[in-house]
C-alpha cells in the first residue's frame, strides 16, 4: 500500500500524530455542545448500572440487618421477603438480570456511537482534510464515547445509592443508620464503578475504529 | 515574485474508473493540465462532467487510476498515508460547497484545526486563527457556533480555516453553490483577494459562468476530458461564443 517513496517524496515529512491531552481538548468542545445528545446515549449505561449498583447496596444492607439479630428487625426483613435463614446465598435471577442489564447496556453505547460515526461521515472526511490522522479519529471518539460512559456510570452509581438507601430507610427505618454497612457498600460502589467504566471503554473501540476508517473524500459528498 | 510560468500543479493523464458493482463508470478519460503558481483557475462543466473527481485527485484525497498528479514536483501516487496527511495539512486548503465546518465548534476553533493539527498548541493556533478570522472581516465572530452565523459568513471562516497554515493552494469545489448571487460574487472577491495578497494558487470548481470574473485560466471539462482551456483575455470573448453549448 504504501508506495516507495521517490527520492523527491523523501523530502516530505509524515504528519505527526497529536498528543492525547490536545486531542482531548479539541474533543471536549464537541462532548460539551452535544450534551443532551449525549444524555441519550448515557441513559443506558444509567439505567444499568443503577440497577447494579442498587442491587448489590441492598444486598449488603439486608446482610447487615441480618447480621444485627434484632426480633423487631427480623419482623420487619420478613415482611419485606428477605429469608432471613438463608444466609448468603446469591440469587441465581438477580445475577441472571444484571448480567443482561449490563450486556444491553454494552450493545446501547455501541449501537449510538455507530450511529454518530454515521451522521457524522462529513465531518470525520473534513477532519482529514484538515491534517487530521487516522489515530486522531480513533481517539477523539474513544474519548467521547468514554467520557459519556464514565459520566453515565458514576450518575448510574449515584441513583442507584440513593435509592437503595431511600427503600431500606422506608423498610427498617432508624435500623439503617445503626447498621449501615458502609466498608461493604464502598466496595459495591467501586466495583459497579469498575465495571461500568470498563464497559465503556470496551464499547467506545469498535465505533473508534470505524470513524478512522471513513475517507476523506467523504467530506465532498454535498447530501447531508 | 515567482516567474509566470512556474508550473505548481502538474496533471498527466488522469484517469478514475470507479466500479459500480459489474458497471464501469469512467469519471475521468485522461486530464492533463498545469496549474501555474499564483494563478486563479476555474474548471468549468455540466454536472457529472468529473470535476470533483479531478478536485480529489489534485488535493490527495483520492487516488487516480492511472495517470500521475504532481505538487511542487511531488508525485502524489508515491506518497503514504501520513505524507499525503502532511501535505493535505500543510500545503493545500479545501472549501467545499457545503462549508463543512464542525457544528459543534466555534468559529475561532474550526479556524485553529489546521493549526493543531500541524502540531501547534491549542492556545496559540486560537490566537492564529483569530487573526486570520479578523482578516476575513470575521474578528466580531470568533465565539459564533456555524448554527449562529450567515452562508456568506460560514463560507468566509471556511476560507480562513483554508488558510490559517498558509498553504500555497487553494481548492474550492462549488465555493458559491450555496450562496445567492451576491454573496456568492464576494466569496469570489474573497478569494481573488487572498490570492493576491498570499500569492496562492486558487483552483475552484463551478457551473456558474458568473463567477469567471477573477479567473487567471479557465478549463472545461466535458464528459471527463479537458476540453478547452483559456488563459485570461481569451475567455471574456469565449464566453459569448460558446455560451450555452458547453455549460449545463
Ligand atoms: N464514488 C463514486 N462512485 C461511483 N461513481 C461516481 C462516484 N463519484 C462520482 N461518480 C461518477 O463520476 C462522474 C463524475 O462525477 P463528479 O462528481 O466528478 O462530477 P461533477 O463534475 O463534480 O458534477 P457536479 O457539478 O454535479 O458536482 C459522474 O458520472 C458520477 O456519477
Ligand atoms: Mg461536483
Amino acid at each position: 500500500m504504501n508506495a516507495q517513496p521517490s527520492i523527491t517524496n523523501a523530502a516530505i515529512p509524515e504528519q505527526r500524530q497529536v498528543s492525547w491531552a490536545v486531542s482531548f481538548q479539541v474533543s471536549w468542545a464537541g462532548i460539551r455542545r452535544r450534551f443532551f445528545r449525549s444524555l441519550i446515549t448515557m441513559s443506558g449505561v444509567v439505567l444499568a448500572i443503577a440497577f447494579l449498583t442498587y442491587m448489590q447496596v441492598m444486598n449488603d444492607i439486608v446482610r447487615a440487618l441480618v447480621r444485627a439479630d434484632d426480633a423487631v428487625l427480623n419482623v420487619l426483613l420478613q415482611q419485606a421477603g428477605v429469608d432471613i435463614y438463608a444466609g448468603d446465598a446469591p440469587d441465581r435471577m438477580m445475577v441472571l438480570l444484571i448480567v443482561l442489564s449490563l450486556l444491553a447496556c454494552l450493545v446501547g453505547i455501541i449501537n449510538s456511537m455507530l450511529m454518530s460515526v454515521t451522521e457524522r461521515i462529513k465531518e470525520i472526511g473534513t477532519l482529514k482534510c484538515l491534517g487530521a490522522l487516522d489515530g486522531f479519529i480513533v481517539r477523539s471518539y474513544f474519548i467521547e464515547s468514554s467520557v459519556q460512559g464514565i459520566a453515565g456510570t458514576v450518575l448510574g452509581c449515584l441513583i442507584g445509592l440513593a435509592v437503595a438507601i431511600a427503600i431500606a430507610t422506608t423498610n427498617y427505618h432508624g435500623y439503617i443508620a445503626a447498621n449501615l454497612p458502609l466498608l461493604s457498600i464502598l466496595r459495591s460502589l467501586a466495583m459497579s464503578l469498575g465495571i461500568g467504566t470498563l464497559l465503556s471503554v470496551m464499547a467506545a473501540i469498535l465505533p473508534a475504529y470505524i470513524a478512522a476508517r471513513k475517507q476523506p473524500v467523504d467530506a465532498m459528498r454535498v447530501e447531508e | 515574485m515567482k516567474a509566470a510560468d512556474d508550473i505548481i500543479i502538474t496533471a498527466r493523464d488522469v484517469t478514475k474508473v470507479y466500479q459500480l458493482g459489474a458497471e464501469e463508470v469512467h469519471a475521468l478519460r485522461g486530464i492533463s493540465l498545469d496549474v501555474r503558481r499564483g494563478e486563479y483557475l476555474s474548471i468549468l462543466g455540466p454536472s457529472g462532467s468529473g470535476k470533483s473527481t479531478f478536485f480529489n485527485m489534485v488535493g490527495g484525497l483520492d487516488r487516480p487510476t492511472s495517470g500521475g498528479i504532481s505538487v511542487d514536483g511531488c508525485n502524489l501516487q508515491d506518497l503514504n498515508q501520513k505524507q499525503l496527511a502532511w501535505i493535505r495539512c500543510h500545503k493545500m486548503g479545501y472549501i467545499f460547497q457545503s462549508f463543512n465546518l464542525i457544528q459543534t465548534m466555534t468559529a475561532v476553533e474550526n479556524v485553529s484545526l489546521p493549526r493543531i493539527f500541524a502540531g501547534e498548541s491549542p492556545a496559540k493556533a486560537r490566537a492564529a486563527a483569530a487573526e486570520i478570522l479578523e482578516m476575513v472581516g470575521l474578528g466580531h465572530r470568533l465565539t459564533h457556533l456555524p448554527s449562529q452565523v450567515s452562508g456568506g459568513q460560514q463560507q468566509r471562516i471556511a476560507i480562513a480555516r483554508a488558510l490559517v497554515n498558509r498553504p500555497g493552494i487553494i481548492l474550492a469545489d462549488e465555493p458559491t453553490g450555496n450562496l445567492d448571487l451576491h454573496t456568492g460574487e464576494e466569496i469570489i472577491q474573497l478569494l481573488a483577494d487572498m490570492k493576491k495578497q498570499f500569492g496562492i494558487t486558487i483552483i475552484t470548481a463551478t457551473h456558474d459562468m458568473k463567477m469567471l470574473s477573477a479567473s487567471d485560466t479557465v478549463v472545461w471539462i466535458k464528459d471527463g476530458r479537458a476540453d478547452r482551456i483559456a488563459r485570461k483575455g481569451e475567455f471574456e470573448v469565449a464566453i459569448g461564443t460558446i455560451d450555452g453549448k458547453t455549460i449545463a
